[in-house]
């Protein structure tokens, strides 16, 4: 039990605790320089553009144009991972159930399998992924409509998990007949990559995950309602159908916007948000805000420790590190969770 | 009969080729209080469902004062009409006063957090159900009783002119029932608000309603007061029982039973 004073105490240190491991995070990974990294007044002076030559590079075009992406991606898949479970009432709801990933990776896999003619594939990865991330979303819609117009959870979610096995079977199937100098990147894109995207692709996919996300929160208290269950909140005014097909094409263009340029990047989505709910309550006016700086600091941590680690292994997949780092620390909350939470 | 504040014309309902509702025309009046009487399946609860267009009728339609809401937003609805649901059953770990908070949705912009007002109307519909000491417990550690205080607390706190319950006293011991009912009459007195309540409880509704109305086949079989619809001749129609309407020693609305009751053909 918590009262409001206690609930908005840990509201604030959950924030606080998010931003300064945020913050730290970041700091080192500017800092980040292969075998060694800088100091902070090398980082600094980098930043202000009179670093030496090399620092210049290393900061501001590898290590600052990585970490503004992987913040924005990891608030972006968070947030829609809080979406999801709440609008699925679903614990394992995320951006991923819905196939949306997958379809992102086909899309990927496509573009890198068959070089279309003209078009180079920076620009048709991106697109191709976008297109067959939205069109498995209508896909996974239609076919859960299919029983009549009223959309069962259940189903939807069902109907996710079905198509979301076969397309990634479909991208197995590419990867497996793929040409060896080909199958490296579509391996690489499977796992994730914050480093793979310029200015130019963030500048593109920042702005849509920033509206994404101001739009899923003004739905906060809707989604409340929604999680009581889909009578109680149309029973409240809250227009179910339009509500969740809003949410499900923002969430569809926030995970294409964070999948195109970063590959699959597991585990934020299901993890951040659930860490949030366990620790702050249900209420998603609470949740969705916190998810944003939680994913954030969560993924810039998993791509410093992928970074450091790169002087014995390479640096690894962040992908895989999220999952490394994200799965025990799940399951350690899991064994220990309040009965309270609700699932 | 005081003006009519709901009422539905020729409305029909099917749940795919199965047809549940057939037609019916009823007249709800402001500050009373009905009952929708029937066997299972007889589509009460349906009814109730098109009367705040959670489902929406196949044909014909519903006027709340004289405004049809198959034309009205779900929020503006809503704030005429309130419903305390069948099923109460929450998982998840929100605390009483959230849930009741949430009866102001309706009124509040997205963003805008609850006015003065708001909190107002919030703590005196948790007072007057008499949980405003539970205020920061969890609803889904709460028993099925409590549970249904908060939900109507909520209903309360919509401040609607209309009250949708669908079998209130479910999941509560017998006590528990005539709690719940005694407030919904004391709220339907003191605000004109009225009820229309969905059950299965014939002696209650026969104690409680002013006016009820027996579904069979579909259709609206009886309409009127307890006493001249609860007839041995029309319960053994509707539900193929043996019993009528009497008042007890004391005076009060009950449904008596007879012997073994049921008719067996």
């Amino acid at each position: 039990m918590m009262g409001k004073g206690k609930k908005a105490a840990a509201t604030i240190t959950t924030v606080v605790v998010s931003l300064v491991l945020l913050f730290i995070f970041m700091l080192l990974d500017l800092s980040w320089a292969g075998n060694s990294s800088l100091s902070l007044g090398e980082v600094w002076d980098a930043l202000l553009g009179h670093g030496t030559w090399a620092n210049n590079i290393i900061v501001n075009t590898q290590n600052l144009p990585r970490i503004v992406f992987g913040i924005g991606v990891g608030a972006g898949l968070a947030v829609t991972g809080g979406v999801m479970q709440a609008v699925f009432r679903n614990p394992l709801a995320t951006p991923y159930i819905l196939g949306l990933s997958s379809g992102a990776s086909l899309g990927a896999a496509l573009a890198i399998m068959f070089s279309i003619p003209f078009i180079p594939l920076s620009l048709a990865q991106p697109v191709l992924a976008f297109v067959l991330c939205f069109g498995t979303m209508v896909l996974v819609y239609t076919i859960s409509r299919s029983g009549g117009s009223n959309i069962k959870t259940e189903t939807l979610v069902l109907a996710g998990v079905a198509v979301s096995s076969l397309i990634s079977a479909i991208v197995s199937f590419l990867t497996y007949i793929a040409p060896s100098e080909k199958m490296g990147s579509i391996v690489f894109w499977s796992m994730g990559s914050l480093g793979d995207a310029g200015w130019d692709e963030i500048g593109l996919a920042l702005p849509l995950i920033f509206i994404g996300i101001v739009l899923m929160v003004t739905q906060a208290r809707n989604l409340n309602a929604m999680m009581l269950g889909d009578a109680h909140a149309m029973d409240l005014g809250v227009d179910v159908r339009r509500t969740r097909l809003f949410l499900l094409v923002v969430s569809s263009l926030v995970v294409a916007a964070c999948v195109c340029f970063a590959g699959t990047i597991g585990f934020v989505g299901l993890v951040i948000p659930h860490i949030v709910r366990l620790i702050l309550g249900p209420d998603n006016r609470v949740i969705l805000p916190v998810s944003i700086i939680g994913g954030a600091a969560f993924v810039i941590m998993c791509d410093y420790i992928s970074h450091f680690a790169a002087q014995y292994y390479g640096v690894l997949p962040i992908g895989v590190m999220t999952a490394l780092i994200g799965a025990p620390f799940f399951i350690y909350l899991l064994c220990r969770r309040k009965k309270e939470v609700g699932w | 009969m005081v003006s009519g504040i709901m009422e539905t014309k020729d409305l029909s309902y099917s749940y795919k080729e199965k047809k549940v509702l057939d037609s019916i025309s009823l007249n709800v009046g402001k500050g009373e209080i009905l009952g929708i009487l029937g066997p299972n399946g007889c589509g009460k609860s349906t009814l109730l469902k098109n009367l705040n267009r959670n489902l929406t009728p196949e044909h014909g339609c519903v006027l709340v004062e004289d405004d049809d809401i198959s034309g009205m937003k779900k929020k503006d609805i809503a704030k005429k009409v309130a419903v305390v649901p069948q099923s109460n059953e929450i998982r998840f770990a929100f605390t009483v006063k959230e849930i009741v908070e949430m009866g102001r949705m309706p009124f509040q912009e997205s963003l805008r957090g609850p006015t003065s007002e708001d909190e107002r109307i919030v703590a005196e519909a948790m007072e007057q159900t008499g949980i405003t000491a539970m205020a920061d417990r969890h609803i889904n550690t709460m028993s099925g009783g409590e549970r249904q205080r908060v939900i109507i607390a909520r209903a309360i706190a919509q401040t609607p002119d209309i009250m949708l319950m669908d079998e209130p006293t479910l999941h509560l011991d017998i006590n528990m029932q005539f709690e719940v009912l005694d407030l919904v009459k004391e709220l339907s007195a003191k605000r004109n608000l009225t009820v229309v309540i969905v059950s299965h409880d014939l002696p209650m509704v026969a104690r409680y309603c002013d006016r009820m109305i027996l579904i069979h086949d579909h259709n609206i079989f009886a309409m009127g007061k307890p006493e001249d619809i609860l007839t041995e001749e029309n319960m053994r129609t509707v539900f193929n029982i043996d019993a009528r309407f009497e008042k007890d020693e004391r005076g009060v609305n009950t449904v008596r039973l007879f012997g073994s009751c049921r008719k067996r053909t």
